[in-house]
């Protein structure tokens, strides 16, 4: 008699911890994710603006690779393309004529990269349109990083080259690459 | 005195026990198949969304790139949702008046983020990482199904963790060639196995290591 005193109690417990540990939830853990919410914050969001005046660590160098102009590779021009067909052909089209799938939806179309003004404008134009946008075009800084705005510079030089059928062999059109 | 039972008792008694037998096997294979099903895994389940954003149109009809809005998923473990700005490059010149467009305007103007619903989701203990699948060989669709076919948005796979084993215990069933990574439509061609074992010297990855715990749990 006195044993079950002590023992139902005891079953007790542990039944009922045995229980909670069902409810435990590890598959919703408090902790903050990539776009959880999170009320203590503004709007709600976990992701939060760095304060005004800081920069993060990454940020000088991402200036300083803006200015610096990488050695034309064929590598880089590779590079150049892939990037180009995904953050560029929607509305400057495959061969840079301007005739993107979203211009032929009604987007005002670009210049092709073979006018005169563009044939003779720097790589550096290029990075910088990209950077701060140009006209409707919205800047791309956040979405292409520094390196590959040049090489998408590197390879809408190439396009230029192609479609104003300079011989590749020719050493003008590889100085045009870097300049 | 008389018999309590009649004869036909007999059969009562038969196929109770026959019932009692098979009922724990019939329960188990009820929760099996329940677990098993899109009912459970939400597999095909459309997730309402603040805007009926359609992949199909987007990256099926227009052909856009994965990578033009999902940009972190060759660098970080979150794909990345688009930000407002994202949409609005296009849709700040066309469609500019759509009433289904509204809350990306006003989302915009307000300076307040879409709130996109999750379709898929994974328990806090995974630690899933995007950039080490889709450099190693696993494209989108492998996981996602063939998103640029899908009005609306929703769960392709089950992921559940005996799924994600599936690839892990048999990678090379799997894996595509770089320039096949962002394909929705690729199907693994007849001499995969054969492919994807190259595809494993190529991608340099240790197959017998993708079944360690630490892979996905911390």
């Amino acid at each position: 008699m006195r044993r079950a005193i002590i023992l139902r109690p005891a079953a007790a417990v542990l039944v009922a911890s045995a229980l909670a540990g069902c409810r435990e939830d590890m598959e919703v853990q408090p902790k903050l994710t990539a776009y959880s919410s999170a009320a203590a914050f503004d709007q709600n969001m976990a992701a939060r603006q760095p304060p005004t005046g800081t920069l993060d660590r990454e940020a000088l160098e991402r200036e300083a690779a803006l200015g610096r102009p990488p050695a034309p590779s064929e590598a880089l021009i590779r590079r150049g393309a892939e990037r180009y067909k995904i953050a560029c052909t929607p509305c400057h089209g495959e061969a840079g004529l301007g005739d993107g799938i979203v211009v032929q939806r009604g987007f005002p179309q670009p210049p092709a990269f073979t006018e005169p003004r563009l044939l003779a404008a720097d790589a550096s134009h290029v990075v910088d349109v990209i950077t701060h946008g140009w006209g409707v075009m919205y800047p791309y800084e956040n979405r292409v990083a520094p390196a590959d705005r040049w090489a998408i510079a590197l390879y809408v030089r190439a396009l230029q080259l192609a479609q104003t059928g300079k011989d590749a062999a020719d050493p003008a059109p590889a100085q045009a690459v870097q300049r | 005195m008389a018999q309590v039972f009649r004869e036909r008792a007999n059969l009562f008694m038969r196929l109770g026990l026959l019932g009692l037998a098979i009922l724990p096997g019939s329960l188990g294979l009820l929760g099996f198949s329940y677990y098993r099903s899109s009912a459970y895994t939400g597999v095909g389940r459309y997730v309402e969304q603040p805007v009926p954003f359609s992949h199909r149109h987007h990256a099926g009809e227009l052909g856009i790139d994965c990578r033009y809005c999902h940009t972190g998923v060759e660098k970080a473990a979150f794909a990345d949702l688009p930000p407002t700005e994202t949409c609005m490059t296009c849709h700040s010149q066309i469609w500019t008046n759509a009433a289904m467009l509204a809350p990306v305007r006003k989302s915009l103007a307000d300076n307040r983020p879409l709130r996109w619903q999750r379709v898929t989701s994974l328990p806090d203990y995974v630690y899933f990482d995007h950039s080490v699948h889709v450099s190693n060989g696993v494209g989108c669709s492998s996981c996602h199904g063939d998103v640029a076919a899908m009005p609306l948005m929703a769960k392709a796979e089950p992921m559940t963790m005996g799924w994600c084993l599936d690839c892990h215990r048999d990678p090379a069933a799997k894996l595509r060639p770089e320039e096949a990574i962002f394909d929705m439509r690729w199907q693994p061609p007849a001499d995969q196995p054969a492919k994807g074992r190259a595809l494993l010297a190529h991608y340099g990855t240790r197959a017998e290591h993708l079944t360690d715990c630490s892979v996905c749990h911390r």
